[in-house]
């Protein structure tokens, strides 16, 4: 009872690295409440092959169901499993990631059990909270904070009344350590059938096709991104010459993407990719506010800019007042000199 | 087969392009600076749907949409395309809601509407881009829910077959009907309007839009009927008034800032080869590159 709940996503029998970040947070989370952070994962033959890509990241009790028909994921039947599962367990927070499954999953939860769901979330913590109509007074709330409104503004969200609290993070923004305190690390394997009706598996999943990332943006530890500054898809393609030498990979922001610079998958900010890496290039960004929220993290920030003024400069640690067609080849040529 | 198709559709300020003055000197928003436009995955949505009355003679697809009077705009934006019909939910009672309340009203609304073999809206609005409203709308209803939708390849014996993204890939899915789709930015473009349906529909209002001192127009609302759009309160829908608004939303809004990021000290370079040359020496010699 009281727990704090993590929904583990998995493709085949890997979990995704997302699932693992709120693990990390969940753990945070359970520890400042007192209580203990529980897992749950779905799917089909997985038993013995997810449960030590999970318990690892502090997990007290790891609820493991395995099923025909549970992967490739569709709706009804992990509804009804975590649905089922809450009526008993009676978590107070249900995290899970805002990814195409959590994003569909999440809010078919929340309905069923008539508790609020916030999606998106960039921090989570935990406070007080009076509601000032009510004049009732609420300890150990979640606060589910969020950009909205194009990430012009951040909101604090709460759920007073209703359990559990839910939750969704993107995948990056928080980021997955394994446990080294004490924890449980029990597994169980219910009956997938006591929890889920014969009708669940009405959809059927004709074709699944997933391809392996192409790159590896979210844990680059250098990342060179371009915006509409630069000018031109031939232009972009500089980025990826000076990435090469840095061993760094390539981004964009949203403008570079709609612009059809380079690959929507690259784009970082709020509704892209979040990245911490040691350095980030930003090559022609002017730095909006939604790109900002995805990089500002980032260990060294250096800005090449021909606008002296740009919003970007003001996070920068330096600022390089040029056009990238004069910088970009400066930065590669005086690397390649001056490196082993 | 022919179908009964509702859309959902949503009046959303555009946050995409956000000028100086859409932020107040507070930190709030200012609605008013920022246009009111159709939320552009319900556009991907309405093609959708307008595709399959193609496909499936003698269906029909009516839009849904929940906000103030004004939002009588979105259900005329759908009939200049080509929808049939249109209900605009509008309540005092509806205000304040969020994600859950929304749902509720629309799946009350739909139940109305009575009969729906394909509820489809766009994935999410781009003022909340929390994608919520779709499934649970489906879970309110007791329906199948397909999301992320790309393309609806075809329907066939009462199945949907389905194309949608996932991530880092596709995939295909069968459903049978009645189902709700929401569907990805990512799907076809939605037609433009079309001259003579602009025409035939241009007066069409909600009786809330009209002024109380009447319209010169007022002898053509009662020659042709179609254009009168339906408006539904919440007594209208037999709903529960507990259920929807800021009374049904299990969440609140704790607080709202505006984002100030916390500004650095940096250091200016010129793009000489000195000033570059010596940023990649300090670089390397303190290892942070290399």
């Amino acid at each position: 009872m009281n727990n704090v709940f993590v929904y583990c996503e998995i493709e085949g029998t890997t979990v995704q690295e997302v699932s693992q970040e709120l693990l990390t947070k969940g753990r945070k989370l359970a520890n400042q409440l007192g209580v203990e952070l529980h897992a749950v994962v779905a799917g089909t033959d997985i038993k013995g092959k997810v449960e030590e890509q999970i318990l690892p990241y502090g997990v007290d009790k790891l609820f493991v169901f395995d099923g025909k028909d549970l992967f490739p994921y569709t709706s009804a039947p992990h509804t009804d499993i975590l649905v089922n599962l809450f009526k008993e367990e009676e978590p107070q927070i249900c995290l899970m990631g805002a990814t195409v499954i959590g994003r569909d999953l999440g809010p078919r939860v929340s309905s069923s059990l008539t508790s609020g769901l916030t999606a998106d979330c960039t921090q989570l913590e935990i406070g007080e909270y009076d509601d000032l109509k009510t004049g009732k007074h609420f300890d150990n709330l979640l606060y589910q904070i969020r950009p909205a409104f194009g990430g012009n503004i951040v909101a604090t969200i709460v759920n007073p009344e209703h359990r559990p609290q839910m939750a969704t993070v993107r995948s990056g923004v928080m980021q997955k350590s394994v446990y080294e305190g004490e924890c449980r690390k029990e597994v169980v394997y219910p009956e997938v059938s006591k929890y889920v009706s014969a009708e669940a598996y009405v959809v059927k999943v004709l074709d699944h096709h997933v391809e392996a990332a192409k790159h590896n943006l979210k844990g680059a530890p250098i990342v060179v991104a371009g915006g509409y500054g630069m000018g031109s898809k031939e232009g972009f393609d500089m980025l990826f010459d000076l990435a090469k030498v840095l061993h760094g990979e390539v981004g964009g922001s949203r403008a570079a993407v709609d612009a059809g610079f380079c690959d929507h998958d690259r784009q970082i900010g709020q509704t892209g990719v979040t990245v911490h890496p040691k350095v980030y290039i930003a090559c022609g960004i002017s730095g909006q506010i939604q790109h900002i929220a995805g990089m500002q993290d980032s260990g060294i920030i250096i800005s090449v800019n021909s606008d002296p003024d740009a919003p970007i400069n003001k996070i920068a640690d330096y600022v390089i007042v040029g056009t990238v067609e004069e910088v970009i080849p400066k930065l590669i040529k005086y690397y390649k000199q001056n490196s082993k | 087969m022919s179908l009964k198709i509702v859309v959902l559709a949503k009046q959303v300020p555009d946050t995409r392009n956000v000028g100086k003055d859409a932020m107040t000197a507070e930190g709030t928003v200012n609605r008013a600076a920022l246009p009111a436009i159709f939320n552009p995955e319900d556009l991907n949505a309405l093609e959708q749907a307008l595709r399959l009355k193609e496909q499936n003679p003698g269906s029909t697809v009516g839009v849904l949409t929940m906000g103030p009077p004004r939002a009588g705009e979105i259900i005329r934006q759908g009939l200049y395309r080509g929808a049939d019909t249109g209900w605009l939910l509008t309540d005092r009672l509806f205000a304040g809601a969020d994600t859950l309340a929304t749902s509720y009203a629309l799946a009350t609304a739909i139940k109305k509407i009575g009969d729906v073999d394909i509820v489809i809206g766009g994935r999410q609005a781009i003022d909340g881009d929390t994608a919520q409203v779709g499934p649970q709308v489906a879970q309110k209803l007791g329906l199948n829910q397909v999301t992320y939708a790309e393309e609806i390849l075809k329907i066939e014996n009462g199945v949907a077959t389905i194309r949608r993204h996932i991530d880092g890939g596709v995939e295909v899915v069968e459903a049978p009907l009645p189902v709700v789709i929401t569907v990805n930015g990512s799907a076809a473009p939605c037609r433009p309007q079309n001259a003579k349906l602009v025409m035939k529909y241009k007066r069409a209002t909600c009786p809330m839009e009209r002024p109380a001192e009447g319209t010169p127009y007022d002898y053509l609302y009662e020659e042709r009927p179609y254009l009168t759009l339906n408006q539904w309160s919440v007594a209208d829908v037999d709903g529960d008034a507990n259920q929807c608004g800021l009374a049904g939303s299990p969440t609140k809004v704790k607080a709202v800032k505006n984002i100030v990021f916390q500004a650095k000290e940096s250091k200016t370079l010129s793009p000489s080869d000195a000033d570059v040359e010596s940023l990649i020496k300090e670089l390397l010699d303190e290892k942070i590159i290399g």
